[in-house]
């Protein structure tokens, strides 16, 4: 089922929860909904679901409009977060739910309920369990009877909050790789929740970056990760180094540091920038060469394998500033650098955002870039 | 103790055991023996003849029928007291709180003759039933009012807590199958409720069947009609027939024993299927 939403608004007393959202989700995708708690993806996913009603906007199920139809007719599939099991039913009984449910003239025979369920068991591997009560199970175990169940109405939308979120990293791992296969199998519509930047790269056939409830960018995978639409999804995906100055002339100035020559069209002179790139992206240069570079120390240095990874500290007017830079090996050799070198650093690549005042949040860098995305530990966190 | 020695997280087992034991011991079982050393006292015959007299034997149908009915009134009203107190705001809803409670508060005397003079045929609500030729006082019917009265609170306290914690997710989950209301209410609330209700039926029933004050200015006690155990007992005991009185009593002990101890295991029962741990 192709699904459309169109200018949909959702306010919780103050808090703006979604802000005109307009998005297109085509037939058989498995689709990302990415951004940091409270930008409103959850909630998104409760509108489309029809467990929320929106304060303004439609909803296009296939085409039709289905604003005011209620959860049970818009043939979906829920997965929550924390799986919602019944825990009075055993796992059979679970998966049996949705048919035992639908009306007496549709509702199938027992025997033919029986053979439904085991194979959606068998599907997810774990028809083992069938007698079992919820509470016997591990959470990956619980999480793939909660997709069965879902499953069980031949939803035309499958719609997951966070479904690997409560998991710990290992078992994560496995699921999402489960999930894209069982995705590839059954070709079913899908939408889920993460704010786990991994898990939507390596999932998703198209990821939608969402923040203070707006969308601020979506594409492939490949596309939000290597061309960015704003300092915030560079941030919210992997590390990213910011530099904040202004254009002077035709130069992007950073401090006294001249970066390149300023090669955007929505920046005139004078205006503020933040300039992004990837540590990857940065190069090292002899702090006394003549040639342009932003002056940093080396504050911490680690090899691993060929390649090595800095932290460092910027100087002068970029004090209290931190980089992240990953070069060869062979550049840190050839200048002999250590804890407490001077360096100068230049982007081989720069991506330049307009910056409304050199002060704006995302100006500053993480202290540890690789943290951004919250890490397990803060991942059963709810999602406003 | 020869048990083998297992080290416990908890620490305290032994000393809480013993403190159980003979807290039970000396406040709940030596009075209960005593009835039954005292009701042995009298021969078989004297004891049938105390405790199966005609007159007896329909004061336990009344006490026990009438506390059945109104503990299984209670429920379903009970449930649906906590389900709207939980589950809605409304203005006042913190007084309607406190009202449930009143009932415990309340000197059971007091109740009783607020009752009769409601249910009177002279009476606020005596008045209107009575042109029905419905009477409610001094019948088998004001008996039950007086017993729903006092137990209200039990369920609905057992209940409320329950349903606090109940996740609406579950709910949300069950209409996204395509349950409706009144299905889901059926299929996945009232089991997960199950063994909560069920402690509250058998807390409501408990104190129906021992209740006194509130009953016997309504019930008007009429002999073999509207006659209470509790009230038998004490009109023996007025008598100087203390036998006679803890032969009734003994009856009545351990009839309710077993209803009790049925009650907990059909709960037992329900709640082990909810949490059943591998």
């Amino acid at each position: 089922m192709s699904i459309r939403i169109s200018s949909i608004h959702k306010q919780f007393g103050t808090f703006t929860a979604l802000d005109s959202v307009t998005l297109d989700f085509p037939r058989g995708e498995l689709v990302a909904l990415l951004g940091p708690s409270g930008c409103g993806k959850t909630t998104l996913l409760r509108i489309i679901a029809g467990l929320e009603t929106a304060d303004s906007g439609e909803v296009f199920l296939d085409g039709r409009e289905a604003s005011n139809s209620s959860v049970r007719e818009r043939q979906v599939g829920f997965v929550f977060q924390h799986y919602a099991l019944f825990r009075h039913m055993t796992v059979f009984e679970n998966v049996a739910f949705g048919l035992r449910m639908k009306p007496r003239a549709e509702r199938p025979s027992d025997s033919d309920i029986r053979r439904r369920v085991h194979e959606l068991l068998d599907l997810v591997q774990l028809d083992w369990l069938a007698e079992r009560y919820p509470a016997q199970l591990s959470g990956g175990q619980r999480q793939r009877i909660a997709l069965a169940r879902a499953l069980a109405v031949e939803p035309q939308v499958l719609l997951l909050d966070e479904p690997f979120g409560a998991l710990d990293a290992k078992v994560r791992k496995e699921l999402r790789r489960w999930l894209r296969r069982l995705h590839d199998d059954l070709h079913i519509s899908s939408i889920f929740v993460t704010h786990d930047q991994e898990e939507a790269l390596e999932v998703a056939d198209r990821i939608v970056v969402m923040n203070h409830g707006k969308v601020e960018q979506q594409g492939t995978p490949e596309e939000v990760y290597s061309h960015p639409a704003s300092p915030f999804v560079y941030h919210f995906l992997g590390s990213v180094n910011f530099f904040h100055g202004r254009v002077e002339g035709n130069a992007l100035q950073v401090g006294d540091t001249d970066l390149g020559p300023n090669d955007s069209e929505e920046l005139n002179a004078g205006d503020h920038f933040v300039a992004c790139s990837r540590p990857h992206e940065l190069e090292l240069v002899p702090a006394d060469s003549a040639s342009a570079g932003l002056l940093v120390k080396v504050s911490r240095l680690f090899r691993f394998g060929a390649l090595a990874r800095l932290e460092l500290d910027g100087q002068g007017e970029q004090a209290g500033q931190i980089y992240e830079a990953e070069v060869p090996l062979t550049s840190v050799d050839a200048l002999a650098l250590q804890e407490g070198s001077l360096v100068r650093i230049r982007a081989g690549a720069l991506r330049v955002f307009p910056a409304a005042a050199p002060d704006e949040v995302l100006a500053t860098n993480p202290v540890a870039p690789v943290s951004v995305a919250p890490g397990p530990g803060l991942a059963s966190a709810v999602n406003a | 103790m020869s048990l083998p020695r297992s080290r416990r997280v908890l620490p305290g087992f032994t000393p809480t055991l013993l403190w159980t034991l003979i807290w039970l011991t000396a406040v709940v079982l030596l009075p209960l023996s005593a009835v039954f050393l005292k009701a042995s006292s009298l021969n078989a015959a004297a004891f049938a003849d105390a405790a199966f007299s005609p007159r007896v034997l329909a004061s336990y149908r009344l006490s026990f029928g009438a506390s059945l009915i109104a503990a299984s009134i209670n429920t379903v009203f009970g449930v649906i007291l906590a389900w709207n107190l939980v589950r809605y705001d409304f203005p006042g809803k913190r007084a309607v709180d406190a009202l449930v409670d009143l009932p415990f508060a309340l000197p059971t005397a007091v109740a009783g003759i607020a009752l009769s003079a409601l249910y009177s045929p002279n009476g606020w609500i005596g008045g209107l039933l009575a042109p029905f030729g419905i009477k409610v006082a001094f019948t088998p019917l004001g008996v039950l009012v007086a017993l729903i009265f006092i137990g209200l609170p039990f369920v609905v306290r057992t209940v409320q807590p329950i349903l606090e914690d109940f996740d609406t997710e579950y709910e949300e989950a069950a209409a996204s199958l395509g349950a409706g209301r009144l299905a889901t209410a059926r299929h996945v609330i009232l089991p997960a409720l199950m063994p909560a209700v069920a402690t509250g039926f058998a807390m409501a029933f408990a104190r129906a069947v021992g209740e006194y004050g509130s009953v016997i200015f309504i019930a008007g006690n009429i002999p073999k009609v509207s006659e209470i155990t509790p009230l038998l007992i004490i009109t023996k005991l007025e008598q100087y027939d203390y036998a006679g009185a803890t032969a009734i009593a003994a009856v009545m002990l351990v009839v309710s024993f077993i209803l009790l101890l049925i009650i907990n295991l059909l709960q037992a029962r329900v709640a082990a299927r909810g949490s059943r741990h591998a």
